[in-house]
């Protein structure tokens, strides 16, 4: 049963994938616990201001919407928590002093949230409207609060601050704040609340075209889109602003991490930007290559000296180049396009006060939520991969960081199952409870979070 | 007492309210799967539904309560403990994942079958974690989570009698719990007929928790020795006050006597957490690591101590908001006809 009958390093390769695999499902069903509830509260605001019941109705199912993912994230979440120490005991032993008290935020906020979030379910009917607003208030706020102090943590495993290492290499003079408010988190903090809103914007957005193209062309539906697409449109330029001072400071905080971004090999000024393309230790084959761009993109000047990989050995390089270069200029394209369609969108409702009547406008749309879910888990592995070979940033290694135990394989292969299994059966629910909405079964109490049903009407029902 | 004691102090109170609310969570999933198909266990099993509610849900968050202080303030037992003990946490985790969706999807999956998977699902976890949680109390308990990653036997670290023994415990007293709040519940419906059903239950799990509370004592004797003779001297009381509570609740239960059984069920449950506490100090790890070696560095303990405080003031009274929210509501449902 011992270690020795498994490779050490391959159970580095399933820790990693499986850290990746549970954290990848994870991510979208936290944008939608940051974002979704804002969505609500404009809808709710909007049905109460203007007396308006399609606002209303909209707000009301959605909130149903969020609870099961609300739920579903809740248990995506405990997993990762378990699994920070089953993968990562040695980083934890470590490091947990460190960062562990951005974690304890996050858990009282992630508590207010759930609170609040059963008490706004709870009172649709049973609170005045005005009240019943003002407590999904705490819900958007907790939820800011608890992406901030997660966020804050990665945003430490890459520009690592607040301890000082010992001449026995043990951890010490530990000062929390100072690594909670490390370099990074000034620009990966909103870039993960703004993807986050982005990811719920264009994600509620799409189900509503789907529905338009489908021709139900009523005025659930247009502000069912509206209210969603018209949030991530704002929310979308100020994140390419947002994202482009970030990878100017990554060139600046972990050069040879924005080298493996563009692929940048060699040292030097005058560096050519490449679009894709396939990175080789020679530089990038094939792509689109402007002259001088990334220079230009770091320092405002061609001249601007670029750090490339070179710089230091090739055990500190990142791996997977390729996938990682890709994974950025993914990001930001997608990211581009997405602005482009808030653009056509305000555009049009500048100079027409309507949305684009076009169907390309609703087909741009319904592909705009697996669209910005794609820049999401781009930018992810960018951070991430770009990362390694460090889990903290030139503190330790991943390979050091992760257990000794045997079985991460089997782990691994039992999550994929499970989280198959729940994935599908999140849809499944989703989809069931939309059905029974346009049939106008589904009773307001049902779903999670949500008051009790009479316990005496449950008991009748055949099991 | 110092800052780590405090925080230790805290951990614990985690570990308490996780061991009683959790605990009756997944009790209540114990007496779902247990439930017969006949028309009494179809109520039993709607009351068990009902009262899976929102209030309950939050419970779980002490889990991941426990986690961070764990991690933040004792950062290398968290490391040890998770790494010697990989196999059955992550088949609690398995557990809590199942538990989790259970929860998410029983109230909204297309009727029937949707919901009748979601409550298997519940049900079958409501055994799996608490058990596999018990096993990891045990392996701590007897000192087989030496200092380091996965330095202790990946299997007889969990896989030995006193770990057996605390997993079936944990497994019985979440079964206790959970029938002695469930038969208030029935009482609250006016359903008398479920209220003995119950109690019955909660007389049978009762007993059943006795018997192996008193195998433990043997097991410990046996082969863990420091928790032992720490629950027989500086735990002695707490070990008494345990027993008084249990022997009392029984005797209500016995009796028909429905007030109080509450308070008495859980006392019983926190005395002996708190024993097993007092017994284990000054140990993080006994006889490995203590409370003062394991600790974080002290600007650490005091953020951690600050951000409960936080917690407290905030959450506390959002819960008793909702808390009061949903009694009402039962109140209301009670009044109509």
């Amino acid at each position: 049963m011992g270690a020795q009958l498994l490779p050490l390093a391959a159970d580095l390769e399933a820790a990693r994938s499986q850290m990746a695999f549970t954290l990848g499902f994870h991510i979208i069903l936290a944008s939608m616990g940051v974002a979704f509830p804002a969505i609500i509260l404009v809808a709710n605001y909007i049905g109460l201001r203007r007396d308006d019941e399609d606002a209303l109705r909209l707000a009301q199912r959605w909130s149903k919407v969020a609870a099961v993912l609300f739920a579903v994230g809740a248990i995506t979440g405990t997993v990762l928590s378990f699994e920070m120490g089953l993968l990562w005991p040695a980083f934890m032993s470590r490091f947990g002093e460190v960062f562990g008290p951005a974690f304890a935020l996050e858990g009282v906020f992630f508590f207010l949230e759930a609170i609040f979030m059963a008490i706004y379910i709870f009172g649709w009917k049973r609170l005045r409207p005005w009240v019943h607003f003002w407590t999904i208030v705490p819900v958007v706020v907790s939820g800011l609060g608890g992406a901030l102090s997660v966020v804050a943590v990665n945003a430490w495993m890459n520009t690592p601050d607040g301890f000082k290492i010992a001449s026995d290499g043990s951890v010490t003079d530990v000062h929390p704040v100072d690594a909670l408010l490390s370099k990074a988190f000034g620009y990966e903090v909103p870039h993960m609340i703004l993807a986050a809103y982005m990811v719920a914007g264009f994600l509620v957005a799409s189900v509503y075209a789907v529905g338009m193209l489908r021709g139900r062309r009523d005025r659930h539906h247009r502000l069912g889109l509206l209210i969603p697409l018209t949030l991530a449109a704002i929310a979308t330029p100020i994140q390419l602003g947002v994202g482009d001072t970030a990878a100017r400071a990554i060139a600046k905080d972990q050069p040879v991490k924005f080298a493996g971004m563009e692929c940048v090999q060699k040292t030097h000024t005058h560096v050519t930007e490449y679009i894709l393309g396939r990175c080789t230790s020679s530089g990038v084959k094939g792509g689109i290559g402007i002259p001088g761009l990334d220079s230009w993109l770091v320092g405002f000047s061609t001249d601007t000296k670029v750090i490339g990989l070179d710089s230091v050995p090739p055990d500190q390089r990142p791996p997977a180049n390729t996938m990682l270069h890709w994974a950025f200029d993914i990001m930001v394209g997608v990211g581009s396009a997405l602005m482009l369609l808030g653009l056509w969108l305000g555009g049009t409702w500048l100079f027409r006060r309507d949305m684009p009547r076009s169907r390309w406008f609703l087909r741009a749309t319904a592909v705009s939520g697996a669209a910005a879910v794609l820049a999401l888990e781009c930018g992810w592995i960018v951070t991430e991969v770009g990362r390694q070979p460090y889990i903290v940033y030139g503190f330790m290694r991943t390979k050091d960081a992760v257990t000794d135990a045997s079985g991460v394989w089997v782990s691994l292969g039992a999550v994929l199952l499970l989280y198959a299994a729940v994935g599908t059966a999140t849809v499944l629910v989703l989809r069931a409870m939309t059905r029974r909405w346009r049939t106008a079964e589904l009773d307001e109490g049902e779903g999670p979070y949500g008051p009790r049903p009479d316990f005496q009407e449950l008991s009748e029902e055949p099991a | 007492m110092s800052t780590a004691d405090v925080v230790a102090a805290v951990l614990w109170t985690g570990v308490t309210l996780y061991a009683v609310f959790g605990g009756a969570d997944f009790g209540a999933g114990f007496w779902t799967l247990v439930a017969r198909g006949d028309e009494r266990g179809n109520r039993a099993r709607a009351l068990i539904a009902w009262a899976i509610g929102p209030v309950w849900e939050s419970n779980h968050v002490w889990l991941i309560f426990v986690l961070v202080v764990l991690w933040t303030g004792f950062p290398e037992a968290f490391g040890s403990i998770m790494s010697t003990l990989f196999i059955p946490l992550s088949l609690a985790a398995l557990g809590i994942v199942l538990r989790g969706a259970g929860f998410a999807f029983q109230g909204v999956a297309e009727r029937e079958r949707g919901r009748r998977l979601a409550t298997r699902a519940f049900a079958l976890s409501s055994v799996l974690t608490p058990f596999f949680m018990g096993t990891v109390a045990g392996a701590v308990a007897s000192g087989r989570v030496p200092i380091g990653n996965a330095k202790g036997d990946p299997v007889t670290s969990w896989v030995n009698p006193v770990s057996i023994v605390i997993g079936v415990l944990f497994v019985a007293a979440g079964a206790y719990l959970a029938a002695v709040f469930l038969a208030s519940d029935a009482r609250r419906f006016g359903d008398p007929d479920l209220e003995r059903y119950f109690a019955a239950r909660a007389l049978g799990a009762a007993m059943a928790a006795g018997v192996v509370a008193v195998a433990g004592i043997f097991v410990l004797h046996e082969d863990a020795r420091y928790i032992y003779d720490g629950l027989v001297d500086e735990g002695l009381p707490l070990v008494i006050a345990s027993a008084l509570c249990g022997a009392a609740a029984l005797l209500l239960l016995w009796r028909d006597a429905r007030r109080g059984v509450r308070v008495l069920a859980v006392g019983a449950v926190v005395a002996v957490i708190w024993g097993w506490g007092i017994a284990q100090y000054p140990y993080l790890l006994p006889e490995k690591l203590t409370v003062a070696d394991g600790a974080a560095g002290s600007e650490t303990l005091t953020a951690l101590l600050v951000v409960f405080g936080v917690a407290l003031l905030l959450v506390v009274p959002a819960l008793a908001l909702l808390y009061t929210l949903d009694q009402r509501t039962v109140l209301e449902e009670e009044a109509e006809p």
